[in-house]
C-alpha cells in the first residue's frame, strides 16, 4: 500500500513536465503573450488554421509554427443586430491562405465590405475578456 | 440506373402531430405521436418494428429514449446527429439496412418542443457544442453562417434582398393552400423587405418559424409496401455529402455540399433535375432555397435570384418548390428534414389537397444540417416511376 501510494505521488508530480502542450493550448499561449501564429505543413508548405496535430490537406503530423502576417481580405461580412445594438462578424482570407472567422472593427459594422484589405491585431470583444485575433481596416498609413 | 437500392424501399406510412404550440406536450410525446400515427397509416403493429432512426439536439440517448418509451426493442439503433439534414440521410442508412435484411421495418421519428419551451424556459433548443474558433466572436448561431452566405452571394452574382424576399413570399402563398400551415396570412415583398434586419443582410422574415411537432415515417422493402393499405412511395435514390462544420471552414460560400450529394441521389436514381415534378429544400433561411436550387441543377449557378423572380417557384409557377409552405411558412420544429419526406409522400400519393401538384411522379427533398455542414438529397417516385 505504502508503496503503491509513494509511486503514485511521484507519477502525480512528475505529470507537468511530462504534460504535451496541444495545438490548441499553444494557439492561446501565443495570443495571450500578443501574438498571432499560423502553422505551416513540413510536408505540403500549406499553412493551417484553425491549429491542428495533423495537416488536414495532406495529412502530415509535421507542423511548425510561425508568426502570421496579418494581412488578411474580408472574404464575407454580416452585421448581427440584437436590442439596438449591433456589430461585424466576418471572414478573412489570410495571405497566406486560410479563411477564419472575425470581428472587424474600428470601422462602422456596416461598412465592412467584402473584398476590403484588413490587419490582424490581438484584442478582445469585451472587458477582461479572452484575447482574440481582431482585425482592422488598413489606413493609408499601413498600406 | 442500376443501383441496387434504387426502389428497393418505399414509404408506406406517415405521421404528424399538430403544429405551432403544444405547451403540454414534451418533445418524446410528440414523437410517440407521430410514430403511431405512422404506423397507423401504414397498417403496421408497432411490435414490427424492428429498426428506430431519430434524432434531437438536447437527447443524446434519443433512440435509446424512443425504444423505451415505445416498448420496442429494435435491431438497428440510430440517433446520428449531422443537423437537421439527419432524417433525409436515415433514409439512406435504413434503406441499406433493409436491403441487407438487418431489418424489415423501419422508422424515422422526430419530436420538439422548440417552442414552447422558448416561450416556458427562455431556452432554445440547439447543439451543445459549437464550432471551435468561431463561438469567441458571438456569432449570432444559425443565422448568421447563413447571412454571410447571402452577402457573398449578392456579391458575387447580384442577387438581391428582393429576390430572397421572393422566396419567402412563394413560400407564404404555399401555406395559404395548406390548412397545418402556421402562418397563412398574406405576405408581399415590400412587407419582407420592410421587417426588422436581425443579421444583415437577412431580415426577421428571411428566417423560418420556431414551432412544436412531431413527424414520423415508416420505410419497408417495396415487396412488403405493395400488400399495405397506401400507394408506396418509393425511394429512387439517396446522396449525403459534407463540406465543413463552422461556416469560415466553408470552400465557397455560394457552393453547398448538395452539389455533390445532389449528384449521388440523381445517380443512384437514374434521374435529373428536369424529370422533377415537385421539390422540397430545406429552408430555414430563404438563401438556402436559392443556393440549393442552384446546387441540385435547377438553375445555374449564380442565376438563382432571377429564376425565383416573379413567382417562379410559387403556386402556378414554372417549378413547385416547398409547397407545404416550408420552415419559412409551415412548421419548423428545431430540426425540420423530416417534413420534406412527408411533403414527398403527400404529394406522389396524390393526397397534397389544394396544394396538389397534378400529375406528381417524382419528388426530390433535401435536407440541410448545422451551418450549411450537411447536405442529404433523396429522391421519390410513385411505381410509374420505377
Ligand atoms: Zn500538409
Amino acid at each position: 500500500m505504502t508503496n503503491q501510494s509513494q509511486s503514485h505521488d511521484q507519477e502525480q508530480a512528475k505529470q507537468p513536465a511530462q504534460m504535451d502542450v496541444g495545438p490548441e493550448k499553444k494557439f492561446r499561449q501565443y495570443l495571450s503573450e500578443g501574438s498571432f501564429h499560423l502553422q505551416r505543413c513540413d510536408q505540403c508548405r500549406q499553412h493551417v488554421f484553425y491549429p491542428r496535430l495533423l495537416c488536414p490537406h495532406c495529412g502530415s503530423m509535421q507542423l511548425t509554427w510561425v508568426p502570421a502576417s496579418g494581412r488578411a481580405t474580408v472574404y464575407s461580412t454580416s452585421v448581427p443586430r440584437s436590442g439596438g445594438s449591433s456589430y461585424n462578424i466576418a471572414l478573412v482570407d489570410l495571405e497566406e491562405g486560410p479563411r477564419m472567422m472575425t470581428r472587424v472593427v474600428d470601422v462602422a459594422p456596416e461598412d465592412v465590405t467584402i473584398g476590403m484589405p484588413v490587419t490582424a491585431f490581438i484584442g478582445t470583444i469585451e472587458p477582461n475578456g479572452e484575447p482574440l485575433v481582431l482585425f482592422r481596416p488598413i489606413s493609408g498609413d499601413d498600406s | 440506373m442500376n443501383h441496387s437500392l434504387r426502389g428497393s424501399c418505399a414509404v408506406a406510412g406517415i405521421g404528424l402531430t399538430d403544429f405551432g404550440d403544444l405547451p403540454g406536450r414534451s418533445a418524446l410525446e410528440n414523437t410517440a405521436e407521430a410514430v403511431h400515427s405512422a404506423l397507423t397509416d401504414a397498417g403496421i403493429h408497432k411490435s414490427e418494428v424492428d429498426a428506430l432512426f431519430t434524432s434531437n439536439f438536447p437527447d443524446t440517448f434519443a433512440a435509446l429514449h424512443l425504444a423505451e418509451y415505445l416498448g420496442v426493442q429494435p435491431h438497428v439503433l440510430d440517433d446520428t446527429n449531422i443537423g437537421g439534414a439527419v432524417y433525409v440521410s436515415q433514409l439512406q442508412h435504413a434503406a441499406a439496412a433493409i436491403q441487407a435484411g438487418l431489418c424489415n421495418v423501419a422508422v424515422i421519428a422526430m419530436g420538439s418542443n422548440t417552442r414552447s419551451k422558448l416561450k416556458q424556459q427562455g431556452i432554445i433548443d440547439g447543439p451543445r457544442e459549437l464550432f471551435p474558433y468561431e463561438d469567441e466572436y458571438r456569432p449570432k448561431a444559425p443565422m448568421n453562417a447563413y447571412a454571410l452566405a447571402a452577402a457573398r452571394h449578392m456579391h458575387q452574382y447580384g442577387t438581391t434582398r428582393e429576390h430572397l424576399a421572393e422566396i419567402a413570399v412563394a413560400a407564404r402563398a404555399w401555406a395559404q393552400l395548406n390548412p397545418r400551415a402556421i402562418r397563412r396570412t398574406p405576405l408581399s415583398i415590400a412587407e419582407v423587405m420592410a421587417a426588422p434586419m436581425v443579421c444583415d443582410p437577412l431580415s426577421a422574415m428571411d428566417c423560418c418559424l420556431i414551432a412544436d411537432a412531431g413527424a414520423a415515417v415508416v420505410l419497408v422493402s417495396a415487396d412488403r409496401a405493395r400488400d399495405l393499405p397506401q400507394s408506396p412511395v418509393y425511394l429512387l435514390g439517396v446522396g449525403v455529402a459534407t463540406t465543413h462544420a463552422g461556416i469560415s471552414q466553408m470552400p465557397d460560400l455560394t457552393v453547398t455540399a448538395s452539389v455533390e450529394s445532389g449528384k449521388r441521389a440523381y445517380d443512384m436514381a437514374g434521374l435529373s433535375a428536369r424529370e422533377v415534378d415537385v421539390v422540397s429544400l430545406y429552408d430555414a433561411f430563404t438563401i438556402n432555397t436559392l443556393l440549393f436550387l442552384e446546387d441540385l441543377g435547377f438553375c445555374p449557378k449564380g442565376e438563382g435570384g432571377n429564376f425565383v423572380s416573379d413567382g417562379n417557384i410559387a403556386p402556378g409557377g414554372g417549378l413547385p418548390v416547398n409547397t407545404n409552405g416550408g420552415g419559412l411558412s409551415c412548421v419548423h420544429p428545431g430540426m425540420y428534414g423530416l417534413m420534406l419526406i412527408i411533403e414527398a409522400v403527400e404529394q406522389l400519393r396524390h393526397a397534397a389537397g389544394e396544394r396538389q401538384i397534378p400529375g406528381a411522379e417524382i419528388a426530390l427533398c433535401n435536407g440541410n444540417g448545422g451551418h450549411l455542414s450537411s447536405q442529404a438529397t433523396a429522391i421519390f417516385g410513385t411505381s410509374s416511376s420505377l
